[in-house]
């Protein structure tokens, strides 16, 4: 992977976790969509091949030495995009739910209206995407909870098809959450009073695997968000300086 | 209540000699040995002193001194497994920064390698 040449170079960025089934797919949608932009799968010690398929696909990949959880495994990919010079990072999951043909119009947002995070929701415009029961109970929960904290309504706080441009990337190198980052980060960002914006897209059924966030997993996954989202709160450096 | 001190002071040097011991095969780092130690030693303090505890329980405001006893142990060991979380959760930040930093590393001399 070469060093960010020139300015608003986007990287994008897939975080993968025992996807041998869809990686090379989805590598290969996002060059088709996006030629030229480097492609970077960050493994988080797979047990089966996802490393492989890949490097066969022509993506570069960032081996972890063990598996640290998706926002371990998501920070590294910002540290090292940091650390090259990349102005935007797109994450894309590598399961083949987020469809890359949304990629441009997330790096327009970014580009156009400055704003530090851009999301892509499912829920702001009635596409027809289909969620869990469990899932959709939280989501509204944590919209409920966020609309206060963030002072803006979010419509789809879990989705993890998320771009970020350089100050973003700065201050998730330094802070990060580590489980379950998608909600916690927004927190972070409001910390420093940063602006996110959501576009629409269109989320498919995962191409293979099987998702992090099980059924039993969910009501931990609730309070532990939750709780993080608290525990930022207390964090708020507008609160710190006060004392 | 005689019983139970006997007992409690059977424990806490029973405790004591199994961090000793593991202190010594290195199972156990010596820093972090100093909380269970301090532990074992209050419990052994209070084990051999009814007086004390009989003042500890007065000043709580509970009329059974075994009570009292059982109190100071669960709060002794609160104090130690707070400080064991707080270790554990340097250790994982520190671990995970650490893995990152290897992966970016090694991706880089990867990237070197690859170019000569």
């Amino acid at each position: 992977m070469r060093k960010a040449g020139q300015p608003n170079q986007l990287m994008i960025l897939i975080p993968a976790f025992n996807e041998e089934g869809a990686i090379a797919d989805v590598i290969r949608e996002v060059n088709q969509v996006m030629p030229r932009v480097p492609v970077l799968v960050v493994d988080d010690a797979s047990r089966d091949d996802t490393v492989g398929r890949a490097k066969s696909a022509g993506g570069d990949v960032l081996r972890l030495p063990h598996h640290l959880g998706l926002g371990g495994c998501v920070q590294a990919g910002y540290k090292l995009a940091y650390e090259l010079g990349y102005d935007y990072v797109i994450r894309v999951d590598g399961d083949g739910q987020h469809d890359p043909k949304y990629i441009p119009a997330l790096l327009d947002v970014l580009r156009r209206t400055g704003c530090h995070m851009v999301i892509g929701s499912r829920f702001v415009q009635k596409n027809g995407t289909h969620t869990s029961a469990v899932r959709a109970i939280g989501i509204w929960v944590f919209r409920l909870v966020l609309r206060p904290i963030l002072g803006k309504p979010v419509r789809d706080p879990t989705s993890g098809f998320v771009g970020v441009n350089k100050e973003t990337l700065q201050v998730f190198t330094g802070s990060f959450p580590l489980e379950y980052p998608e909600i916690e980060a927004l927190v972070v960002l409001q910390r420093k009073r940063f602006r996110f914006e959501e576009v629409p897209v269109q989320m498919r059924k995962r191409k293979a695997g099987r998702s992090t966030i099980t059924a039993i997993k969910s009501l931990y996954y609730i309070i532990h968000v939750l709780l993080g989202v608290f525990v930022n709160i207390l964090k708020f450096e507008g609160r710190r300086r006060k004392k | 209540m005689d019983r139970l001190l006997n007992v409690m002071t059977i424990l806490s040097i029973a405790l004591m000699a199994a961090v000793l011991f593991s202190v010594r095969r290195s199972h156990i780092r010596v820093e972090y040995s100093v909380s269970w130690l301090g532990a074992g030693l209050i419990l052994l303090l209070l084990s051999r002193s009814p007086a004390a505890l009989y003042w500890i329980a007065e000043k709580l405001g509970l009329a059974d001194p075994p009570l009292a006893l059982l109190i100071l142990v669960f709060c002794v060991f609160l104090v130690v497994i707070y400080r064991l979380s707080v270790v554990i959760s340097d250790l994982k930040d520190a671990n995970i920064a650490m893995a990152q930093r290897l992966a970016i590393l090694e991706f880089e001399l990867q990237s070197l390698n690859e170019k000569r």
